[in-house]
């Protein structure tokens, strides 16, 4: 197990050892227990989220405030770009680095309409009086969570967007598709990640 | 080998988590109660982030240690919840005293 993956591994690979959970990489662990780390940081503004709003008298319902035309769209646009993603990773597979290049460049450029959108859509809510210290709607939380939350994740995508612009350097750099083969699978990680958590944040802060 | 795990349909699940979206958009409009429709939401975004954990992160095709390290953080936000829960309705509790104390307040 340990001579396969030496094999599959770059020559500059410095591992010592193959990982226990994640044979391929080191780093696709590491990953993952980031992602579960930022799970937990998601989780706790989540459930803050609920329980200052299952205990408010006046919470404004979020749904009517909001609007969810364009956030609709904008989870639509994640969705595809996660597609673009795990397209990016097959093509790197099958050796093709162009279009791997290619693929990732659409992901980023989805996640780059994502914020655009949501910076779209922050500017109109401001404009309407949602401020992070209180609204004409209703609890002065509502506002404030909703930043957080959404400004939280928000960032994330933002920092997604730079990542993968990166990791395209990286596919540019390596003439070996192989050797780039675990880093465009680890930024992909990161990616479904974010989409993952904006399905939830979707129906926590707009639908429900 | 490592990358030679199979790849799932990704146009199916593209499909099927553009399908549930659309559902969670007719679901906001059913008459049922906020209850109802809520919980319903609910099932449908824990289906959503499954399917993409599973399909697009692999987890499907990773070991199931990998697996429970993924699972460990929805253990805790169940935890923060019950951790925030007694403190949310104290706060409560004070603050639908406050309004008929602030009206009658000889009464104690």
């Amino acid at each position: 197990m340990s001579q396969a993956a030496a094999s599959h591994a770059a020559p500059h690979a410095v591992e010592p050892a193959e990982s226990p959970l994640t044979p391929e990489s080191w780093g696709k662990l590491g990953m993952w227990i980031f992602l579960a780390g930022d799970a937990v940081g998601f989780g706790a503004l989540l459930a803050a989220y609920g329980g200052m709003r299952a205990t408010s008298a006046d919470w404004p319902n979020p749904y009517a405030v909001l609007g969810i035309n364009l956030t609709a769209a904008m989870t639509f646009l994640l969705i595809c770009s996660s597609v673009t993603m795990v397209k990016a990773l097959e093509w790197l597979g099958k050796g093709d680095r162009g279009k791997c290049k290619m693929f990732l460049f659409f992901t980023a450029l989805g996640g780059a309409i994502f914020v655009s959108c949501q910076a779209f859509e922050w500017t109109h809510l401001i404009e309407r009086g949602l401020h992070v210290d209180g609204n004409p709607w209703g609890a002065a939380l509502f506002g404030t969570s909703f930043f957080i939350v959404t400004g939280f994740h928000g960032l994330h995508v933002t920092a997604g967007v730079i990542y993968l612009l990166s990791v395209i350097g990286v596919v540019s750099r390596r003439p070996d598709p192989a050797a780039s083969y675990n880093v465009v699978e680890i930024v992909g990680l990161y990616w479904h990640f974010v989409d993952l958590v904006w399905i939830m944040v979707f129906t926590f802060m707009y639908l429900l | 080998m490592a990358g030679e795990h199979k790849h799932p349909n990704y146009m199916a699940i593209f499909w099927l988590l553009a399908i549930l979206t659309v559902i969670e958009l007719i679901v906001v409009f059913l008459p049922f109660g906020k209850m109802v429709n809520g919980t319903m939401l609910c099932a449908l975004a824990v289906g959503k982030a499954v399917v993409v954990a599973m399909y697009f992160m692999h987890l499907k095709f990773e070991s199931r240690t990998l697996g429970l390290i993924a699972l460990t953080p929805l253990a805790i936000a169940t935890l923060f919840v019950f951790v925030i829960l007694p403190d949310a309705f104290r706060v409560d509790h004070k603050t639908t005293n406050l309004k008929p104390a602030a009206e009658a307040p000889a009464k104690h």
